[in-house]
């Protein structure tokens, strides 16, 4: 994962073979980028947000879900047993949050770029300390007795839980936050972005949310 | 080395390989079924009070057969009460569009009615109401007619505790 040469790439995650046979589609992509030097979002950022408020409206919300990207995101969710009327879809949370709150609301750079890509492209991206995270992500079931995460207090999973983990231990559930011991934090270096492809969302699609949210941390 | 070989699902793929063919058919039912309901929602008002909610607990993780069929079976259920809410909605407003132009038609025979624009199935706060021309001369004479009033309440502040 050096940051040195060539310029970093996305990189497909594997999947296991169950997860393959029965969600074709599936799969996890990732991105290591230089973690930004500054926590808040610089004036651009902050206005590419309000740029996006305008844009984003509540009859945008309403006609969301028949957008092929966040319907994508939905049926995928129907069908590893998530009611995204329950457990709401990235895109459709974010969307209901600014009309909640009248507007995208910035909440430090990092926070900022992941809303951006998440409301541009309908795919969800989330960010890890790089070097916290042991190997390549794939995704995978969860087995008997392990958790989520490595730190006090750590979730216990139950078995065959879909997870994105590393090559040592679970980190966050499938379109579920990360474990708290890997989130970026203050000394962080190198952020790992990944997002997760479903059926429906061409790889391009997937790696354009990356690109998105590394150009705004360099930003 | 990764071992992506998984125990887990041995029984969704070992014994019962037959079913991947039956579970890969509902997936795609439920997809189709989905893709419905979200067209649906543009047609949907709020005060329809849908529940859109089939609720699922448990996580994200592979569904057998009997699972997705759940899935499926609610997925239908719901798209059939839309479909029968939003039916109902639309035969009510066209009644009430009826009503409305006899209403217009003859006023004192519908004395002191209130259709609103909702009612009709129109956008806005507006109100058709039946009143005497007058107030009580109208009454007393049989002058009514139909006024119509248009316009939003004021926004006011919301009620606090006391």
């Amino acid at each position: 994962m050096s940051l040195q040469g060539e310029p970093p790439a996305p990189r497909e995650g594997l999947v296991a073979e169950p997860l393959r046979e029965e969600l074709p589609g599936l799969g996890v992509v990732s991105l290591v980028v230089p973690a930004p030097a500054t926590k808040r979002s610089p004036e651009g950022v902050r206005e590419h947000l309000a740029v996006l408020s305008t844009r984003f409206r509540g009859a945008d919300a309403l006609a969301l879900r028949q957008r092929p990207v966040p319907h994508a995101y939905r049926v995928a969710f129907r069908h590893v047993g998530l009611d995204p009327d329950t457990t709401r879809t990235p895109v459709e949370a974010a969307a209901i949050e600014r009309l909640v709150q009248g507007g995208f609301v910035s909440r430090g750079l990092l926070d900022d770029a992941l809303t951006i890509a998440l409301v541009e492209t309908g795919v969800p991206v989330w960010a890890l300390d790089a070097d916290a995270v042991d190997g390549d992500l794939w995704l995978r079931l969860a087995r008997a007795g392990e958790q989520l995460g490595e730190h006090d207090g750590a979730l216990p999973l139950p078995d065959g839980q879909i997870v994105v983990a590393d090559a040592r231990t679970p980190l966050a559930l499938l379109f579920g936050e990360p474990a708290p011991d890997r989130l970026p934090h203050r000394r962080t270096a190198r952020l790992l972005l990944y997002a997760l492809r479903v059926d429906g969302v061409p790889l391009v699609h997937v790696e354009e949310a990356l690109w998105q949210c590394a150009d705004v941390l360099a930003a | 080395m990764v071992v992506i070989a998984d125990r887990q699902v041995a029984p969704l793929l070992g014994e019962e390989v037959e079913e991947a063919p039956a579970r890969r058919a509902l997936r795609a039912q439920i997809a189709r079924l989905e893709a419905e309901l979200a067209r649906l929602t543009a047609e949907v008002k709020p005060r329809d009070r849908i529940a859109w909610s089939i609720g699922g607990e448990g996580g994200p993780r592979l569904l057998g057969i009997g699972e997705l069929e759940r899935v499926r079976d609610d997925l239908a259920e719901r798209l059939h009460e839309v479909r029968e809410t939003l039916a109902a909605r639309a035969a009510r407003e066209a009644e009430n569009r009826e009503r409305l132009q006899r209403m217009l038609r003859d006023p004192a025979r519908h004395r002191f009615v209130r259709i609103s624009a909702a009612d009709v199935g129109q956008p806005g706060c507006g109100v058709w109401h039946v009143r005497p021309r007058l107030g009580l001369i109208g009454m007393l004479m049989g002058w009514w007619q139909v006024k119509l009033s248009s316009g939003c309440p004021l926004p006011r502040p919301a009620a606090g505790p006391a």
